[in-house]
């Protein structure tokens, strides 16, 4: 960014942290942008005329003379529709060596949805992918995460999911990617030819931590105008949010603040609501769905990070490798959409919940009659035909690789059933099964 | 009130919502000011004084403030206004109107008013020439969605007054003067129908608190039947995400036995308090026929609303409870949840640099919870009504540990504890409210336990404690069979495991889908209770354990269709009937038994 003509030049720093500094200065407002030896810095505090910035880069090598300039506005984007296809850094230039964007200056950060002006999620997200799209339903206007450990291929999923989800926009926000997940995402989105509806803005490793805490604003900026400018269905995907809470804790302990659980700041509760519950459908047709990334460390669900997301979110999903099929499934157990029910069997086939209910319940029996093999009992059976289900519906349903629509996963669910079981044991409700359990073959 | 001038500052110090003004006169503790921000007025909260310096929290984003920005100071405190029409009405922390908001964006300074001024009301008198009056005492009355809405002698007035005159029955707007009274000096006050209240003052207009005695009807068989809460009762729900708190909370707003319900959405999820703006106005009230909204009043601020407003919305949610129990009325208040509020606490400590407790929350914390649950209760009014707040909140335990500040100071003070665990909830045993963890100490009253046994039965509450003993013995035949294996115990073990179960799904689970099954009468629940104990109280003859759990998944199943179908209708008689048949299967009787000993 420029700087005008009669900005006052400050050039006397008084303070330097890793990820702050300090000036005397007049008339600044409180949120505002400045650059420093022109790296962007944000006021995090002011105390009569002593400033403090949030330098975005880091300090390294800011000299106590160093140029400060306010720019006297807050951080904002360029928002159009020359934004598809394009690739961003945390303070929205461009990094894909195309021209900058032309557009309508907005603030990121904005206010929020009024919560009577909201209209209740309806629509159904497809991914193609059974484990979410039959148990764990996504709906438009639905923020959720996926709870993964750092091995397991969230990026990929993640990507699979951008590219199949029936969304006009896609907004990826990747902040702490490593260069090669970067470079990854790029080729997959440049090969599937989808880069018209896709928009990335990425802070990678290599880029300072404190940059990261613009990257979610500016894609959640982009996508209230996708959303509310133009009526669409945006899906903005955030990787990795517990890079993004590292970077707040890095921030409040530079500020000297007193640190709450796992060394987090106190508000982070606070700070993760107000991102996610940028999620929202709007009553004239657009909706923003947010699918997120916490990593954990261990499968530790009561770290302060992914718990405090927990009571955000509208359900997780966890991914895990399925030995017996040697693919990475999602899990059927501990995931949850809490919003599945706004459209399960009313947007998707009546016999939706029912066969959704059953799959899962002879599964967990699966799970009973595998506790029993490895406890050295003998199987029933039952259990035996339980667990050839298990297997046959983790390969033909659970695997990520799966991509069929929905319908057709309600019927391999009752091919499924029919294959393994009788009619009162899978416990469907009568009529249904009248109605579609599979012909028998003559 | 006199006019007084009212004290202007400036600002110097901006930290997040956290803002330092110099004061150019006397200010005082939370007193309500507004921060000029290029003609946006900011409204804010006076938290600290220091010298000339006056902390205040500002209930919107700061960004943009400067330093040198002019802020104004009201001279009062927190105030909500009170008078016809606060029923139906969604609001925010501060009281303001959301509906009238402009705009699908909430905007800073946008403080819509949060009566109808321009409606008028069918004012009756109750009070005549010459009564003597004092604060709380009704005037006359007007009918707010079919329910009385006393007009009272405003909180704030102290001392005795005499009524010079009421107006006639007939149609006035709430500004409109209403009642004019005479002072003990015979000056003149004029009285409309509103008034104002400062939120964090409790109204005390009543005569006694007593202990709370009468059983407040939840329509939830585990809740009214093993740890019932009271009219003016506090309890909290406590429980790791996931484990169906709002979904509790929210049944027991649709069905609890209350004339008035307040919500206070505090730093939850935006799309749960979506839920219930989609749903009260079509759900009907089960006791009136009426919608449900037209009894609720919603304090909405969600988690993505300004943190400082958030403290402010449980006690404008409060304030306006002790409003409508003045008048004689059973309101329910819920809370959800009062984790997220603590944090708020927590946030503004945290800035002013104040010296942490536990968690980081600050040092009082246990004295604000547990003056906030005592503003609670069931109370006598000066004119012999009745009226009561029953309170209940929820809480989030970070990471589902019950050890953590919140949930502890709530237990000190909440006297009901609906713990929600994890396995029930995992296992799809809803409502997942452990039944032995939880507790209600109000059943240990003497007062309610008359009044359990005058109304539902004379041995109820033996009862009551029976069946708590019998899921205790339960659970540890469970662990015995779990320890030893299915065959290393004796076949009794199954048997006590087995009629413990009967007990969780008949009467601890509950559908709240389920059109029927989602509210259960208290004569229904004393009915299913005694035919839960003869079951338990039946010897079964079996010959092997692999016998016990097929025959008692038939009674189980037996007894669900019961609780599916309506009281005492055909179904319910033709599974009853079933049950019957199935117990006869292998019951012995007594007689035999006899036989076989001699």
């Amino acid at each position: 960014m420029e700087t005008k003509a009669f900005q006052k030049v400050y050039t006397k720093i008084t303070q330097i942290t890793k990820a702050t500094c300090s000036l005397n200065a007049e008339g600044v407002g409180y949120g505002e942008l400045a650059s420093v030896s022109g790296r962007l810095a944000q006021v995090v505090k002011i105390e009569g005329e002593n400033i403090t910035l949030q330098v975005f880069g880091g300090t390294e090598g800011v000299p106590t003379n160093a140029e400060v300039v306010f720019y006297g506005r807050p951080p904002t984007i360029k928002v159009g529709e020359e934004l598809s296809g394009r690739f961003f850094n945390a303070f929205g230039e461009p990094i894909d060596g195309g021209p900058e964007v032309e557009g309508e200056e907005r603030e990121i950060g904005g206010p929020s949805v009024n919560p009577v002006r909201r209209k209740q999620p309806s629509e159904l997200i497809a991914t193609g992918i059974a484990g979410i799209d039959l148990n764990n339903t996504l709906v438009t206007g639905q923020k959720i995460p996926f709870f993964a450990d750092p091995d397991q291929p969230y990026n990929q999923v993640m990507a699979m999911v951008a590219l199949r989800a029936k969304a006009d926009k896609i907004i990826l926000a990747g902040m702490g990617l490593t260069n090669d997940d970067y470079l990854y995402y790029k080729n997959v989105f440049d090969n599937a030819g989808a880069l018209d509806r896709i928009i990335s803005f990425v802070n990678t490793t290599e880029g300072p931590p404190v940059e990261r805490l613009l990257v979610p604003d500016m894609a959640l900026a982009a996508a209230e105008y996708f959303a509310v400018d133009k009526n669409q269905s945006v899906l903005v995907l955030l990787t990795d949010m517990t890079l993004y809470a590292d970077a707040l804790s890095i921030v409040s302990n530079r500020m000297d603040q007193i640190p709450s659980k796992d060394s987090m700041p106190g508000s982070l509760y606070s700070d993760l609501a107000r991102i996610y519950e940028k999620a929202v459908q709007f009553p004239d047709g657009g909706s923003i769905t947010i699918v997120a990334v916490t990593t954990l460390s261990g499968g530790d669900i009561t770290h302060a990070i992914p718990d405090n997301t927990g009571y955000i979110t509208e359900g997780q999903l966890f991914l895990r490798h399925d030995t017996d099929i040697g693919k990475v499934i999602v899990d059927p157990f501990r995931s949850l959409s809490r919003l599945k029910q706004l459209v399960i069997g009313k947007k998707t086939r009546e016999d939706h919940p029912q066969v959704m209910n059953a799959a899962v319940r002879l599964n967990a029996d699966a799970v009973n009659a595998r506790t029993k093999l490895e406890n050295g009992f003998d199987l029933t059976e039952y259990d035996e035909r339980t667990l050839g289900f298990a297997k046959e519906y983790s390969r033909e349903l659970l695997a990520i690789d799966v991509n069929i629509d929905v319908d057709s996963m309600l019927d391999t669910g009752w091919k499924l059933f029919a294959k393994y079981f009788n009619k009162p044991e899978v416990g469907i409700r009568e009529e249904m099964i009248e109605k579609y359990w599979p012909k028998e073959e003559e | 009130m006199k006019e007084k001038e009212l004290t202007k500052g400036k600002v110097t110090t901006i930290i997040a919502n956290l803002v330092v003004v110099e004061a150019e006169g006397p200010v005082s503790q939370n007193e309500i000011c507004y921060v000029d921000r290029a003609g946006v007025k900011l409204m804010a909260e006076v938290i600290k004084v220091y010298g000339k310096q006056a902390f205040i929290q500002v209930f919107e984003e700061t960004r943009g403030v400067k330093v040198g920005s002019e802020v104004e100071f009201s001279g009062g405190m927190l105030e909500v206004t009170l008078g016809p029409g606060v029923l139906s009405r969604n609001y925010d922390g501060l009281q303001h109107d959301l509906d009238k908001m402009k705009g699908v964006f909430l905007q800073s300074g946008d403080y819509t008013a949060p009566l109808d001024y321009e409606k008028e009301w069918d004012f009756k008198p109750l009070a005549s020439e010459g009564d003597k009056v004092s604060a709380g005492d009704w005037l006359g009355e007007v009918t707010e969605n079919t329910m009385p809405h006393r007009i009272m002698v405003p909180f704030k007035f102290t001392g005795s007054y005499k009524v010079k005159s009421v107006v006639k029955e007939g149609k006035y707007k709430v500004n409109d003067t209403v009642a004019v009274l005479l002072d003990s000096k015979e000056r003149e006050v004029p009285v409309t129908m509103m008034q104002k209240w400062p939120v964090k003052v409790p109204i005390t207009n009543y005569t006694e608190k007593p202990r709370p005695f009468k059983l407040l009807e939840t329509g939830i068989r585990t809740i009214d039947t093993l740890n019932p809460m009271v009219e003016g009762g506090t309890g909290f729900i406590p429980g790791p995400f996931g484990s169906g708190k709002t979904v509790l909370q929210h049944a027991i707003s649709k069905e609890a036995e209350a004339d008035i319900v307040v919500i206070a959405a505090c730093g939850e999820r935006a799309n749960e308090v979506v839920e219930i703006f989609v749903e009260f106005p079509e759900l009907e009230d089960p006791r009136t026929g009426r919608k449900l909204m037209e009894r609720t009043t919603i304090i909405a601020n969600t988690s993505n609303m300004p943190v400082a407003a958030r403290e402010a919305s449980v006690y404008t949610a409060m304030t306006i409870a002790e409003y409508y129990r003045a008048m004689g009325l059973k309101v329910l208040l819920l809370a959800d949840s009062t984790s997220r509020w603590a944090q708020a606490l927590r946030e503004m400590s945290n800035r002013m640099e104040e010296l942490p407790g536990p968690d980081a929350y600050p040092m009082d914390l246990p004295a604000i919870i547990s003056n906030f649950y005592s503003r609670a209760g069931y109370v006598y009014l000066k004119n012999g009504e009745t009226g009561s707040i029953t309170f209940i909140g929820t809480v989030s335990p970070a990471g589902g540990n019950l050890k953590e500040p919140v949930t502890e100071s709530t237990k000190k003070t909440a006297r009901c504890f609906y713990a929600l665990s994890q396995q029930r909830a995992d296992s799809k045993r809803y409502p997942a409210i452990d039944p032995i963890d939880s507790y209600s100490k109000y059943i240990e009253y003497p007062e309610l336990q008359d009044y359990l046994n005058n109304n539902i039965s004379e041995d109820w509450v033996d009862k009551v404690m029976e069946i708590k003993n019998y899921l205790i013995r339960g659970k540890e035949a469970a662990e015995q069979i779990n320890i030893l294996g299915d065959d290393g115990v004796p076949v009794d073990y199954h048997i006590t495991f087995w009629k413990s179960e009967v007990i969780d799904f008949v009467v601890l689970q509950q559908d709240a889908f389920d059109e029927i099954d989602k509210s259960c009468p208290m004569n229904r629940q004393k009915y299913m209770l005694d035919k839960v104990l003869d079951i338990y109280h039946t010897d079964f003859k079996f010959e092997s354990f692999e016998e016990v759990n097929p025959y008692f998944k038939k009674i189980i199943n037996e007894f669900k269709q019961m609780n599916f179908s309506g009281f005492e209708s055909d179904e319910f008689k033709r599974h009853e009937k079933e049950l019957e048949k199935i117990v006869k299967e292998r019951k012995v009787e007594k007689e035999e038994a006899v036989e076989e000993k001699e």
